[in-house]
C-alpha cells in the first residue's frame, strides 16, 4: 500500500488496563517475525551459514538440506510440489518474474496481457512496462465490491491473450477474487494464470491444482515471516508453465533465478508456512472474530461510516473503513499511538487518494476518510477493544470541527455544493 | 508526515472552532476547497461595523493536521485586526510559523484563500446592504 505514515510521533507506554502503545494494526504492511520463526532462522546465520549451492561439502550440504525442506514445507501449504517452488527476494520479484517471464516466453503465441485495476503496483507497473515493449494489457475494472466481473475476464480473453494477472486478496480493502472461477476460465482456454497471493497465502486456504493457478507469488513478511525473501509457484505439469529469467547468473533454482539463496530467509519463509498450515483454519476464526469486533464497536457507535470492498469475500484480518467528513491524516495523528495505514492523499508520497478505494467508485471523498486496520496474529481483545474507543473518540472529535459534517447535518447536499477549485 | 510542536498544539487544541450565523452582515463567510480533494475550511470573520476590525473568527476544517493548523492560525490572526490588515496575511507567513514542510504549503494557501474569501463575502454584503456605508478605506 502507498498509504502509510509513520513519522507521526508515537511514543512508547503502557496504559492502565496493561496495553502496550502503540499498538501495532497494520498487519497488511508487515507483520512481525513470529518467535518460532525466528529460533529457527538463527543457526543458519553462523554455524549452517553453507552456500546452498556448494555440492562438495558439509557446510553446502546442510545449507541446501534447510531450503529444501522449506520448499516442502512451502508447496505442502499451497497443494503444490516442492519442485515448483522458485525462491526469490520477496513478491515484488515474484510478480515481476511471473508476469516479464511469461512474457518473453510466450511471446510467439501473443502479447495480451489481462489484469485488474486493483492490483498491486509491482503488478500494475510490470505490465505498464511491457507497454512499452508492444504489449497489449487490458486492465479490467472491480465491482463496487472490489471483485471483477468474470464476463468483463471472458470478453477480454482473445486468441494473443497469453497471460491473466489477478490478485487472491487486496492489500488495501482484504477482497478475495474469485480464483478458483478465474483459473478455470484461463485454463479453458488455455492461458496461463497467476496470482499475487502475498496476502492471502497462510491466511486463506489455497490449493494451486483445484483452482487452476499456473504462478503464484509468495512473499515472508506478511505472514510473520523476515523480509526480503519470497517465492514464485510455477506449474510442472498440466500444463506445465515455462518463464524465462529475468537475473542470469549462476543458474540457481532451475535458472529461473540465479542468485546465492538466501538460506536464513527461506527457512524462515518455510517455518512461516508450516505454521500456517497447522494454524490457519484456528488463527482465520479468531482473526474474524476481533476484526468483526472492531467493526461493531465502531459502527455501533458512529453515523456514516462505510465499509470499503466486500464484507463477504475478505480476509479474516482485514477491515478497511472510511468516515465520512474526517479526513484520514488528521484522524491518524488524533490516533497516533496506534499503527494503521489511510488512502488518503495527504498519507501518500504521491498526494493522490488510494487508486483502489477509487476504483470501487466510492468517490474520492470518501477514499481521503479511509482507514485500513490490518488485524493480525499477535493483536488482542483489549487492543481492539481500545482502537474502538480511540476511533470513536477521534472521528467525533474531528467531526465537530468538520465543515462538511455541519453541512449534512443542516441538510444540505454535498455532491450538489459547487466547490471552488482549487 | 512528521509536524512541527506548533501544528501539534493546533491540532489538539484548535483555537476559535465553531461556526456564526451566515446570514448576518456583519458575518462574512469563506468556504474553500473540495472534498474529492482532501481539503475543506470555512472561515467566518465577524467585523465591527463602526471600527471596521475583525472582533471574532470561527473555523472548521476538514483536512489533514496542517490544514487544520493553518486554518486555526488564521482565526487567531485575523482578530483584532482591519480587513485590510487581515487581507495583507501571506500563506508564507503561515508556512514559516507552522514550520509546514513542503507538500503541505497548499494547506497555508488554503487558508490564505479561506481569509480572503471570507473577506469577499462580508464586502458584498457591505455593498448590498448599505452601498454608502464602512467602505475598506
Amino acid at each position: 500500500m502507498s498509504t502509510d505514515v509513520k513519522t507521526i510521533p508515537q511514543m512508547e507506554q503502557t496504559t492502565p488496563n496493561g496495553i502496550k502503545l502503540p499498538i501495532y494494526m497494520d498487519n497488511h504492511a508487515t507483520t512481525p517475525m513470529d518467535p518460532r520463526v525466528l529460533e529457527e532462522m538463527l543457526p543458519y546465520f553462523m554455524e549452517k551459514f553453507g552456500n546452498a549451492a556448494s555440492r562438495n561439502h558439509s557446510f553446502g550440504w546442510a545449507g541446501e538440506e534447510g531450503v529444501e525442506t522449506a520448499r516442502e514445507r512451502i508447496a505442502k501449504l499451497i497443494g503444490a510440489t516442492p519442485k515448483e517452488v522458485i525462491f526469490t527476494s520477496g513478491a515484488t520479484e515474484s510478480d515481476n518474474l511471473a508476469i516479464k517471464g511469461v512474457a518473453e516466453m510466450y511471446k510467439e503465441k501473443g502479447n495480451h496481457i489481462i489484469t485488474a485495476v486493483t492490483e498491486h503496483k509491482a503488478v500494475l507497473d510490470t505490465c505498464k512496462r511491457l507497454e512499452k515493449y508492444g504489449y497489449r494489457v487490458t486492465y479490467l475494472p472491480v465491482q463496487k465490491d472490489g471483485q471483477i466481473d468474470l464476463e468483463d475476464l471472458k470478453r477480454a480473453m482473445d486468441d494473443k491473450t497469453i497471460l491473466v494477472t489477478i490478485m487472491f486478496a487486496n492489500n488495501e480493502i482484504g477482497v478475495l477474487q474469485p480464483v478458483a472461477e478465474i483459473g478455470k476460465l484461463c485454463h479453458e482456454r488455455g492461458v496461463i494464470f497467476h496470482t499475487d497471493a502475498t496476502q492471502a497465502v497462510g491466511k486463506v486456504p489455497i490449493d494451486v491444482n483445484k483452482m487452476n493457478i499456473d504462478l503464484m507469488s509468495i512473499s515472508a513478511h506478511k505472514m510473520y515471516g523476515p523480509k526480503g525473501v519470497g517465492a514464485l509457484y510455477v506449474r510442472r505439469k498440466n500444463p506445465r508453465v515455462q518463464i524465462s529469467a529475468i537475473i542470469d547468473g549462476g543458474g540457481h533454482e532451475r535458472g529461473m533465478r540465479s542468485g546465492t539463496l538466501n538460506v536464513a530467509g527461506i527457512v524462515g519463509l518455510g517455518k512461516a508456512c508450516a505454521i500456517a498450515t497447522e494454524e490457519m483454519a484456528k488463527e482465520a476464526c479468531h482473526l474474524a472474530g476481533l476484526r468483526n469486533r472492531l467493526r461493531d464497536r465502531i459502527m455501533s457507535r458512529l453515523d456514516e461510516c462505510y465499509i470499503n470492498g466486500s464484507v463477504d469475500h475478505r480476509l479474516p484480518g482485514n477491515l478497511n473503513i472510511s468516515f465520512a467528513y474526517v479526513e484520514g491524516e488528521s484522524l491518524l495523528m488524533g490516533i497516533n499511538d496506534i499503527a494503521v495505514s489511510s488512502g488518503s492523499a495527504c498519507t501518500s508520497a504521491t498526494l493522490e487518494p488510494s487508486y483502489v478505494l477509487k476504483a470501487l467508485g466510492a468517490g474520492d471523498d470518501l477514499a481521503h476518510s479511509s482507514i485500513r486496520f490490518g488485524i493480525g496474529r499477535f493483536n488482542t481483545e483489549a487492543e481492539i477493544d481500545y482502537v474502538a474507543d480511540r476511533v470513536v473518540e477521534t472521528v467525533s472529535r474531528l467531526r465537530e470541527l468538520s465543515p462538511l459534517y455541519e453541512m449534512a447535518k443542516e441538510g444540505i447536499d454535498l455532491k450538489s455544493v459547487k466547490w471552488a477549485a482549487e | 508526515m512528521s509536524y512541527s510542536d506548533k501544528v501539534i498544539d493546533h491540532y489538539n487544541n484548535p483555537r476559535n472552532v465553531g461556526s456564526m450565523d451566515k446570514n448576518s452582515t456583519e458575518v462574512g463567510t469563506g468556504l474553500v476547497g473540495a472534498p474529492e480533494c482532501g481539503d475543506v475550511m470555512k472561515l467566518q470573520i465577524k467585523v465591527n461595523p463602526q471600527s471596521g476590525i475583525i472582533e471574532d473568527a470561527k473555523f472548521k476544517t476538514f483536512g489533514c493536521g496542517s490544514a487544520i493548523a493553518s486554518s486555526s492560525l488564521a482565526t487567531e490572526w485575523v482578530k483584532g485586526k482591519t480587513v485590510d490588515e487581515a487581507l495583507a496575511i501571506k500563506n508564507t507567513e503561515i508556512v514559516k510559523e507552522l514550520s509546514l514542510p513542503p507538500v503541505k504549503i497548499h494547506c497555508s494557501v488554503l487558508a490564505e484563500d479561506a481569509i480572503r474569501a471570507a473577506i469577499h463575502d462580508w464586502k458584498k454584503k457591505q455593498e448590498v446592504a448599505k452601498p454608502v456605508a464602512v467602505a475598506a478605506h
